[in-house]
């Protein structure tokens, strides 16, 4: 048992320093899309949420996993889609491709 | 390979693929791609998990986890694909609530079912932490997004003795956890439970105004902890992993926020900032100084002859959705020859780089965003700093004045152009609700509307001249 709980404090603490590691090389202008996508990220607990419904054995844990399911998929579904709409505005359509567009309707 | 070992390497994909999003996201181009990549990795272990087997039992109940995932995402993909871009904080902070009501239901729930085989003790702190920051992050983002949707007052809420009726709190759900801890009540945690709830409330309530962004910043990073608590309860890597990737990023986030406010964290956190309105309101003061206003002619004669004119946008523009026109008047400068950037704060809008992801939004060019410490030098050699619906970023109270509350937050030095034009709706202070020295200043230029119907007869008159 000691073991296991070691284990997962190493992946804990590493995974620390790689998130870290990661953000801080993020420029400020992609914090909003960083929020909403880590936002989404921790919408895993959905995994979560599947494992205690499905092993629910009593009326009440089922009514709490259910609940569980529909706000986790609320934050993974919701999550995800946000931040692919804020990330679509940021592909830069460059000017000379626009411009072409622009003469091919003329 | 076993069937446990198959899904466990299916999580180590997926938890590979949420690095990559995280990775991504440090330039616009690959962002998109990223955040498909993750979506793509949380798909695959959503997929595994339906196939996972307990001491060779199936999941119980799929049709149920179904029908909620249904509702989930028939609630959810409406809600993300039609909300107004300037709504996103909202939106975020209530996907983010939810994010920690579930992790709280899973730690609850996951105490309750393994509650008959008297768990270790360290089982039972992590379930109670679960508890307690999943429903902080909950009920705090809850009154977050209230306070952004305007259903309440945005303003910071203050009560005599509140520092040490939030202290009591969190005293007391210390204590219920020691409590719990030795006698393993099933009963006390729903008092926890009740106790955490209460605390996210109280909690947020003093937290208002320009201040708001960072609290959801600092939420999204508690439910990243209370989804890492969740997984080690359930004894899953892969929560584990993205929990604590979401809550140390987090936490930087919310620093990096505050630094770029140049307050502390707890300075943010605790000092009920912006309460106390200063601002008179009146164009005249009681020194007698007054602000002088301008017509849309005046003004797009001076922006048609300028050679360098910086636009400097706050979430006025957002709020009057005139980002579309801004990008007109700017087409229209470039025609005649001026050279024409954008000055963006990082605090710009309702959340850091908010003001960006609308300005993307009506094609502005990326290259043509400048941020703070790129765009402050070139303001010296500007000839007009055109301000759009911005307050408290252009303030120099914040360089000049140690008695302001803003004093040492970083700002756009608009006052170095050689004019100043500022576009308002009326004399309001901002967010921060203070009282802005630049409007008063002899090189400021006032025209006075909706942002969007100034911007418009401000394109008119520049095309005539």
């Amino acid at each position: 048992m000691g073991n296991t709980l070691l284990q997962y404090a190493t992946v804990l603490i590493l995974s620390i320093f790689v998130g870290i590691e990661i953000i801080a090389k993020v420029p400020s202008i992609l914090h909003t899309p960083l929020m909403s996508g880590s936002n989404a990220i921790h919408g895993v607990i959905l995994v979560g949420a599947m494992i205690i419904l499905g092993s629910a054995t009593t009326s009440l844990e089922t009514i709490l996993g259910f609940v569980a399911v529909i706000l986790a998929t609320l934050n993974v579904v919701g999550g995800f889609v946000v931040t692919d709409r804020m990330l679509q505005m940021f592909q830069s359509k460059s000017p000379r491709t626009r411009v072409k567009k622009d003469e091919v309707t003329q | 390979m076993s069937r446990g070992t198959l899904i466990d390497l299916l999580y180590l994909f997926a938890a590979f693929t949420f690095l990559l999003a995280l990775k991504g996201l440090g330039s616009p181009k690959r962002a998109r791609q990223g955040n498909m990549v993750a979506a793509l990795g949380m798909l695959v272990a959503i997929v595994a998990t339906f196939f996972r087997q307990e001491n060779g039992q199936g999941l119980r109940h799929i049709p149920l986890m179904l029908l909620a995932m249904g509702i989930g995402t028939l609630v959810a993909v409406p809600a993300a694909r039609f909300v107004q871009m300037t709504a996103m904080p909202q939106l975020v902070a209530i996907f983010n609530g939810v994010g920690g009501g579930a992790a709280a239901l899973v730690s609850i729930t996951e105490f309750i079912h393994i509650h008959s085989q008297k768990p270790a003790t360290y089982v039972t702190l992590e379930v109670l932490l679960g508890v307690l920051i999943g429903t902080v992050s909950f009920s705090g983002s809850a009154i977050a997004y209230a306070k952004l949707q305007e259903l309440m007052t945005g303003r910071p809420i203050t009560y005599p003795g509140q520092q040490v009726i939030n202290a009591l709190f969190g005293i007391v759900s210390i204590g219920l956890i020691v409590t719990i801890l030795i006698s393993a009540s099933t009963s006390l945690l729903w008092i926890l439970l009740a106790v955490a709830f209460v605390l996210g409330i109280a909690f947020v309530l003093p937290i208002g105004g320009a201040d708001v962004p960072v609290l959801i910043s600092l939420l999204n990073s508690f439910t990243g902890l209370a989804v890492a608590a969740s997984g080690f309860t359930l004894g899953s890597n892969l929560l584990i992993v993205a929990g604590t990737l979401v809550g140390a990023s987090g936490i930087l986030l919310t620093q990096m926020m505050s630094k770029a406010m140049g307050r502390s964290l707890a300075n943010v956190l605790f000092s009920a900032f912006g309460s106390v309105v200063t601002a008179s309101g009146e164009g005249a003061r009681e020194d007698g100084r007054t602000v002088r206003s301008g017509s849309a002619e005046d003004i797009g004669v001076l922006l048609s002859y300028a050679n360098k004119v910086v636009i400097v946008p706050g979430y006025g523009l957002a709020v009057a959705q005139a980002q579309h026109v801004v990008r007109e008047l700017a087409d229209e400068l470039e025609a005649k020859g001026v050279e024409v950037f954008y000055a963006i704060h990082p605090v710009a809008g309702r959340m850091p780089g908010h003001m960006n992801v609308l300005l993307a939004e009506a094609n502005i060019p990326y290259e043509k965003l400048k941020e703070m410490d790129e765009a402050n030098p070139e303001l010296q050699t500007a000839d007009v700093a055109l301000v759009v619906g911005a307050n408290d970023t252009v303030n120099p109270a914040a360089k000049n004045d140690p008695s302001s509350p803003i004093y040492g937050m970083p700002i756009i030095d608009a006052l170095a152009a050689e004019n100043v034009v500022f576009l308002k709706r009326s004399m309001r202070p901002g967010f921060a609700g203070i009282e802005n020295e630049l409007l008063f200043d002899p090189k400021t230029v006032l025209l006075f509307g909706d942002a969007k119907d100034t911007l418009t007869k401000l394109v008119a008159t520049v095309k005539n001249s």
